[in-house]
């Protein structure tokens, strides 16, 4: 039996927990566990990813209990991929995180570990009352690492993100009983044949369970009109904060992409449920995602709004609901983590190199390393902007490619109008931010390579997933294949009755 | 017993939410309160209303349905700390904020 | 292969300039880029050798077929041509920049970004793919934008890159919309395969959108009226970029398309119409502005939009022959422009100043430069002897016998000959005015000198070529242009010669009407200004444009703050609507009834009553909820009502869990409380109750229906497993822990670390937190701080052990009977704070002087290692083993993994109930204690 698979979920509660033992003798120690605890799991997901990457699933039974009465972890090709994305991004974060913002508060290395579990378990787990266990960690770890640093903004941002979250606990509570009451289970798997079994007279409660789940991960993704809370909450966070928030919309979108595509994927009554609200949503939330870009008055606020940008992109190509649609957006996750991450951080140099102008939009003090910081900021403007060549330029042509013209009308233009506000505003944020500064830069402020670094592979992870596109999409589209046939998640899961 | 278990977690719901959308960080806390005791029963109720026989192994006849109980647990024993939290955030916002309005508005009080 | 050398040397070769700047100086900066050019130009040779050997090069990889998108080169006549002028003016103007540019212009620099255009240039005339020419466009715009801003200490720099950009970019994803349809209607977006497809294209029913889709992006590009406006701004850039990307490639590669998608798209009258009217209006409404500047830059712009439009007509009348004109102008306008551009430059540098009103009689001061300038002026003008007179020769001609116009066919050459006068005024103008009409004024710089020989160079050479096409076209250009109109025609080339003479026919009166009638004209040039300024008012576009970007940018800005108005309220009601109409739609709108089948169970008094005290209590809370201790009481009754509710449907674990965390939590409120306001006036204004008054009973209502839908349908469960395997399987009698601990123990381990991390979020929260107690009334309360009563905490002193008791036996018991880890845990706590309250923090601190940090920490490792230990036995996390031993005295009792799970669970409970209530409770003493620091 092959124990890796609950590495990515007990490495990190094990560093976690052993740096709440070390609290009190500096920070030293700490550190070293969680730069350890990050480089493991980034070992363990690219090991993962590439034992994901087949047909037959690995599914690994907690306690030794057969499905669907035990909790079952199940690794395909989609938990492969975000496991990967997450890994890289972990990492880097928190080598950005050493050099100094993990002191701005209690903890850091405590939580740090713990936001990564919860994340992990989410894209592992496949029993749905395990999953909602699992937001919760990775819910109130958030709650902490939002509030990293204190002060008046974080505060307010926090409390309203608590608040909210807590109402989607709740509602998620009442998808998942109300699912329970009328198939008796919680694997995943065996909802999917249940619902799929199920009668007419139990349409109805089953499409409100859809419905439910979908304004549960709709909030976590920032589904228009549940993202008004993430700009000043990613805004005002720590940078290696925000940048590693960037993966925490995608495990909404993930859980939507998995529940939608494997509960109420069958022919069952609530089938389609949710495929047949999203496509509207998310070019609505594009179009309000682009805006809130073109209107923004500060880079980081700025950055936030690209976040919202990226999912709304992401479930518009899942709105598909074909392989061409959520192959692209799964070509696109990585992509758009990485880089709006890249971006925070960046922007984070920036505005320390800035003085008081921060990271406000105007002509002011010149950066102390313009050649550089410019030079990332024109290839993370490009690859946002998904301009050609980068990888954000692919993702679009898939996306633009996975509906037929007659009837992509809409996608084509929003798609394509967000990409021409994103180009002007970037470029307006650039030449504002680094041409015709006034007075001579110091260099002071100069950011070493400690910062410097991880930002920079952030966004040049960008180039490597264009002179790497062929793979990555053909993974993406493997993946999507597989999602759209359930029956294997469904065999490999509840066959693990008779293995030993 | 199916329509009264129905009603009493509608008002509950009823309730919190209407304390969720209070102005005062406090009565948002208590809402909140308010909506996970109601979740926690239907939750509960999820398993069917049966009295007098607790989910003990080996009992003769059939017994409540132990799962959804496990499960309240879990919900109870989070749903307490994420209360606990949200209510101490409540009052590191009053120090923050100077108040205790949910987005900071208003005088000091 | 070698094709594919020349795109991606001068993209890859873009970091020498750089390097040997850094190492050598501007001189080696300059060489390299000249190196890397002519090594490009190298590799091209063979190819263009095979190309006048009439065989195409090509290569072709794939690269990401998911998308249909492959790595497609090809050199055909047309491309080679383009090669010649990019890579061949590329080099003078490298070697013209070396002597332009300035020390502090950083070169090094420059050059990398110039290479990096020439690489996306050749990449775009190269492609023999839509989407990878789209990519080399798009890279054009972004380099392009770069060099325009390349002096951004100037603003007006900063606007033109940004409007060019702009334009451009939005061209170019209309572009890319337009390349899809294209490339979906032919199946194909390999260009020489697509060449071939005309007239299926043509016919489809996209045809429209696809060809405006694809016109939109050459017009912008090529700066056509009305997207004209970005290029007189771009002539903020240094000389060097403008004499390059403004005269011979980047506003050329709009032109270049349309040569390319000729055979595929032409030959409809939307094509004639709009392709044709657009030209049209560029050429007259360029040719007229480039009269009124007086900017020398600002001429040659205008100059520049104005022969874009003649080549754009050119194609848009649709015939062979005016196809030939066009590929003919294309070279002849490269040649001139570029020299003019670069005279301009020489000027400017000498003079300081391009203003033609400050700049008079040059010919004393720098007369080679002068000579050489007038002579490709002559040729813009269409002078006889010169190249542009020729194919503007064949323009006048195209323009004579043009059918399709029917009635109105007499109106184009007379356009022409209008235009043809313009060109003559302003290119005499550029003459006159500059290097005669009297002596300089004022000049920045004085006296200017004749350049280096170096700098002049290129001039010299560009102004031979005009003379010698001009001169002897059969023998120089003939062979270039059949072949590459050949290719960008696809078909036999129509009969035409390059004579410089055909006789005195119609286009030769044209020409000569306009060299006069343009003389004229800059003759009474004074009043014309006059009559200028007083009629037209002077709308800047670009102003317009930039004008319109910030109100746009301020109207997003409005929107977004209106919905973000940073109001939980509302945010939590949009959350809430949404749940709503999640919960009721589907009941409403359903088919089927919403009660099942399932016959009722009777209601007893007991439970009646209870649950209506449970829904008085809930109402209270909300009716008293502004008096915020009484509300509390009927928040416990809430509570304990739900602890009966437990009782009474047979969960007993349950019921103890919700009592004893109902006590912490009470606890919790009541301390937290006092550091809140005690009281609360209302505030929300009625309208907001009403509305969430709608909300919480829309809320209530659906899942009240939920619930009714549920317990009323028939119902299968798992649970007869649990029954069934959780003595010989589990060890436990309990099913409840079992499950807990053992079938869904990881349930249990995530929400143990749950409560660690809200625990250590709390004292993060409240550390270094500091808060007037709340007031009543807005008046401070007084509150007994640290009095406590003695008999109270004599009690609880003596209660403790005892509790304590009952926590070890709840646990011992807990897998068997009700009980188990989270209880005990709890119980503990609470009897711990019970001590604390009676006996005051303080002595409490004493007695319990515990770090609960490690003690938290403890509990989830001890757990997640007893969930480990199954490794040992090859068996997966968690699984769980037990056994039963004899003990004398204490008789046969069970040892199970799960006990040691549970203690985990226990001791973190512990922890982290004490670790919240110690720190909340101390924060009065600590702040009390801090004030008295200060």
């Amino acid at each position: 039996m092959n124990h890796w698979i609950v590495a990515p979920l007990l490495l990190p509660l094990v560093a976690g927990m052993v740096n709440l033992l070390l609290t009190g003798r500096g920070i030293g120690p700490q550190r070293l566990v969680s730069l350890a605890c990050a480089v493991a799991l980034l070992a363990v997901s690219v090991v993962l990813l590439g034992s994901a990457d087949s047909d037959t699933l690995m599914v690994y039974r907690l306690g030794d209990w057969v499905a669907p009465f035990g909790i079952v972890l199940v690794l395909d090709r989609l938990s492969g991929l975000l496991l990967a994305t997450t890994g890289v991004l972990a990492l880097l974060a928190l080598l950005y995180a050493l050099n100094g913002d993990d002191r701005r508060g209690h903890n850091f290395h405590v939580l740090f570990p713990l936001q990564l579990l919860g994340i992990n378990g989410a894209f592992l787990t496949g029993d749905l009352f395990n999953l909602f266990v699992f937001f919760e960690i990775l819910l109130i770890a958030s709650y902490c690492l939002a509030l990293h640093g204190g002060g008046a903004a974080r505060v307010r941002a926090s409390l309203h993100y608590v608040v909210l979250n807590l109402i989607g606990s709740a509602l998620f509570l009442l998808a998942v009983g109300t699912l329970y009451g009328l198939t008796g289970t919680l694997n995943m798997a065996d909802l999917a044949v249940k619902v799929a079994a199920s009668g007419p007279d139990q349409a109805a409660l089953l499409r409100v369970c859809a419905l439910l789940l979908l304004v549960v991960f709709g909030l976590k993704a920032a589904l228009l009109p549940l993202h008004l809370w993430l700009p000043a909450l990613y805004g005002s966070a720590t940078a290696p904060v925000a940048a590693l928030f960037a993966i925490l919309t995608k495990v909404g979108i993930y859980a939507l992409l998995r529940t939608s595509t494997l509960i109420f994927s069958g022919p069952g009554p609530a089938a389609g449920m949710i495929a047949s609200v999203l496509p509207v949503l998310a070019l609505l939330t594009l179009a309000a995602g682009s805006l809130g870009v073109f209107g923004a008055q500060r880079l980081r606020p700025l950055i936030a709004s690209l976040v919202v940008v990226s999912a709304g992109t992401l479930l518009a190509g899942i709105g598909q609901a074909n392989v061409k649609g959520i192959g692209a957006a799964l070509y696109y996750l990585p992509h758009t983590t990485w880089v709006t991450a890249g971006l925070f951080l960046l922007a984070d140099l920036i505005a320390r190199q800035r003085g008081d102008q921060g990271d406000t939009l105007t002509h002011g003090r010149a950066v102390a390393q313009p050649t550089w910081l410019g030079s990332l900021f024109f290839l993370g403007a490009v690859a946002a902007a998904g301009l050609p060549p980068l990888s954000g330029f692919i993702g679009k042509l898939l996306l633009l490619q996975s509906v037929a013209p007659s009837d992509g009308l809409w996608l084509w233009s929003v798609v394509l109008l967000s990409g021409l506000l994103a180009l002007v505003v970037l470029s307006r944020a650039g030449s504002r931010l680094f041409w015709g500064s006034q007075g001579q830069r110091t260099g002071q402020g100069a950011a070493h390579w400690g910062r410097l670094g991880p930002a920079a592979v952030l966004l040049v992870l960008s180039v490597a997933m264009t002179v790497g596109a062929a793979p990555v999409s053909r993974y993406a589209e493997a993946t999507a294949v597989q999602l759209l046939r359930p029956a294997h998640y469904i065999a490999a899961v509840l066959a693990a009755k008779e293995a030993p | 017993m199916e329509a009264l278990a129905a009603l009493t977690v509608a008002v509950l719901v009823a309730c919190g939410v209407y304390l969720l959308l209070r102005a005062r960080t406090f009565s948002v806390v208590v809402g909140l309160s308010l909506l996970s005791y109601a979740v926690n029963l239907f939750l509960f109720f999820s398993g069917r209303l049966l009295g007098g026989e607790p989910p003990l192994a080996g009992a003769a006849t059939a017994t409540a349905d132990p799962l959804p109980q496990a499960l309240v647990l879990t919900a109870i024993v989070i749903g307490f700390g994420m209360t606990a939290f949200v209510l101490i955030l409540a009052l590191r916002a009053r120090g923050e904020l100077g108040n205790d309005h949910v987005d900071g508005k208003g005088g000091k009080r | 292969m070698l094709l594919l050398l020349v795109v991606l040397l001068p993209l890859f070769g873009s970091l020498l300039p750089v390097l040997a700047m850094n190492l050598a100086g501007r001189k080696a900066a300059a060489l390299a880029a000249a190196a890397v050019t002519a090594i490009a130009l190298l590799a091209a040779l063979q190819p263009l050798l095979s190309v006048f050997a009439g065989k195409a090069m090509e290569v072709h990889r794939s690269w990401l077929p998911q998308a249909g998108l492959d790595l497609a080169l090809r050199m055909d006549g047309l491309s080679a041509l383009f090669v010649l002028l990019i890579l061949g003016i590329g080099l003078l103007v490298i070697l013209y920049a070396h002597y332009y540019l300035s020390e502090e212009d950083s070169p090094g620099r420059f050059y990398g970004i110039f290479l990096v255009f020439m690489g996306a240039m050749l990449g775009v005339v190269l492609s023999d793919h839509l989407l990878q020419l789209l990519i080399f466009w798009e890279l054009t715009s972004l380099s392009s934008f770069l060099l325009i801003g390349f002096r951004h200490q100037h603003a007006e720099a900063r606007q033109g890159a940004g409007m060019a950009l702009t334009i451009t970019g939005a061209g170019g994803l209309a572009l890319l919309a337009g390349f899809l349809l294209l490339g979906h209607i032919a199946g194909t977006y390999r260009i020489s395969v697509l060449l071939l497809a005309g007239e299926v294209v043509r016919a489809h029913s996209l045809y429209v959108p696809t060809l405006l889709l694809i016109l939109t992006g050459a017009f912008t590009k090529s700066a056509q009226f009305p997207f004209h406006f970005w290029l007189p701004q771009a002539m903020a850039a240094p000389t060097p970029v403008s004499a390059y990307l403004h005269s011979a490639t980047m506003v050329k590669a709009g032109v270049f398309l349309l040569a390319r998608l000729f055979p595929v798209l032409s030959g409809t009258d939307l094509w004639f119409f709009t392709v044709g009217g657009v030209g049209l209006v560029t050429l007259l409404f360029g040719a007229y502005c480039a009269l009124f500047q007086h900017d020398l830059k600002g001429l040659l712009a205008y100059s520049t939009i104005s022969h874009l439009g003649l080549i754009v007509l050119l194609f848009g009348i649709d015939t062979p022959l005016a196809a030939v004109a066009g590929v003919f102008h294309i070279i002849n306008h490269a040649t001139f422009k570029a020299s003019l551009f670069m005279a301009a430059g020489i000027i400017d540098h000498e003079t300081g100043t391009r203003d033609m009103r400050l700049i008079n009689g040059l010919w004393q001061y720098m007369p080679r430069t002068a000579a050489l300038a007038m002579v490709a002026a002559a040729a813009m003008a269409g002078v006889p002897l010169l190249n542009g007179f020729l194919s503007k020769e064949m323009f006048f001609a195209e323009t004579l016998h043009l059918d399709a116009l029917g009635p109105v066919r007499g109106l184009l050459p007379l356009a022409a000959t209008l235009a043809g006068v313009f060109a003559v005024a302003y290119s005499a103008r550029f003459i006159h005015d500059v290097f005669f009409n009297g002596q300089p004024r004022r000049l920045p710089k004085f006296p200017p000198h004749e350049p280096p020989r170096f700098m002049q160079l290129p001039v010299v050479i560009l102004v031979g070529q005009c003379l010698l096409v001009g001169v002897f076209p059969a023998s120089t250009v003939a062979p270039f242009l059949a072949l590459a109109a050949g290719d960008m025609l696809g078909g036999p080339l129509p009969v035409y010669d390059l004579a410089i003479w055909h006789g005195f026919n119609t286009p030769f009166v044209m020409s000569l009407v306009a060299l006069g009638v343009g003389l004229t004209l800059y003759g009474g040039r004074q009043r014309l200004f006059a009559i200028h300024e007083r009629l037209l008012p002077q709308i800047d576009a670009h102003i317009l444009f930039g004008k319109g970007v910030e109100r746009l940018v301020h109207g997003a800005k409005a929107l977004t703050s209106a919905a973000e108005n940073g109001s939980l309220q509302r945010y939590a009601a949009l959350l809430l609507l949404a749940a709503v109409q999640a919960a009721l739609l589907p009941l409403l709108t359903a088919t089927a009834p919403l009660t099942g089948s399932v016959p009722l169970s009777p209601v007893d008094a007991l439970t009646l009553m209870g649950a209506l005290l449970m829904m008085a209590a809930a109402i209270l809370v909300v009716v008293w909820h502004r008096r915020r201790f009484t509300v509390l009481i009927a928040l416990s009754v809430v509570g304990l009502m739900a602890v009966l509710t437990f009782v009474r449907f047979s969960a007993p674990d349950l019921a103890l869990t919700q009592l004893a965390v109902e006590v912490v939590t009470i606890l919790l409120l009541l301390l937290a409380l006092f550091f809140l306001p005690q009281e609360d006036r209302p505030e929300s204004r009625s309208p907001r109750r009403g509305r969430d008054l709608l909300l919480a009973l829309g809320m209530g209502g659906g899942i009240g229906l939920l619930t009714w839908g549920v317990l009323t349908r028939p119902f299968a469960t798992l649970s007869g497993y649990y029954m069934d395997n959780s003595l010989p399987g589990g060890g436990g009698a309990n099913v409840v822990n079992v499950i807990l601990v053992d079938f869904r123990g990881f349930d249990t381990l995530g929400e143990i670390t749950v409560l660690a991390i809200a625990a250590i979020g709390i004292y993060a929260l409240l550390d270094n937190l500091c808060l007037e107690a709340g007031t009543v009334e807005g008046l401070p309360r007084r509150w007994a701080d640290d009095r406590h009563i003695l008999v109270l905490s004599l009690i609880t002193r003596l209660l403790l052990p005892l509790a304590l008791l009952v926590a070890i036996h709840l646990f011992l018991r807990g897998h068997n009977a009700p009980g188990g880890g989270f209880i005990a845990g709890l119980v503990t706590a609470v009897a711990l704070i019970l001590q604390s309250m009676a006996s005051g923090i303080a002595w409490t601190r004493e007695q319990w002087r515990m770090r609960y940090h490690p003690l938290i920490a403890w509990g989830v490792l001890i757990t997640t290692v007893t969930g480990m230990g199954s490794w040992l036995f090859g068996r997966p996390f968690l699984t769980s083993a037990f056994g039963y031993f004899r003990l004398p005295l204490a008789g046969e009792f069970e040892l199970a993994t799960a006990l040691l799970f549970d203690l985990g669970v226990s001791l973190t409970v512990v922890g982290v109930v004490m670790l919240i209530l110690a720190t909340l409770g101390n924060l009065s003493r600590r702040c009390a204690e801090a004030r008295r620091g200060h």
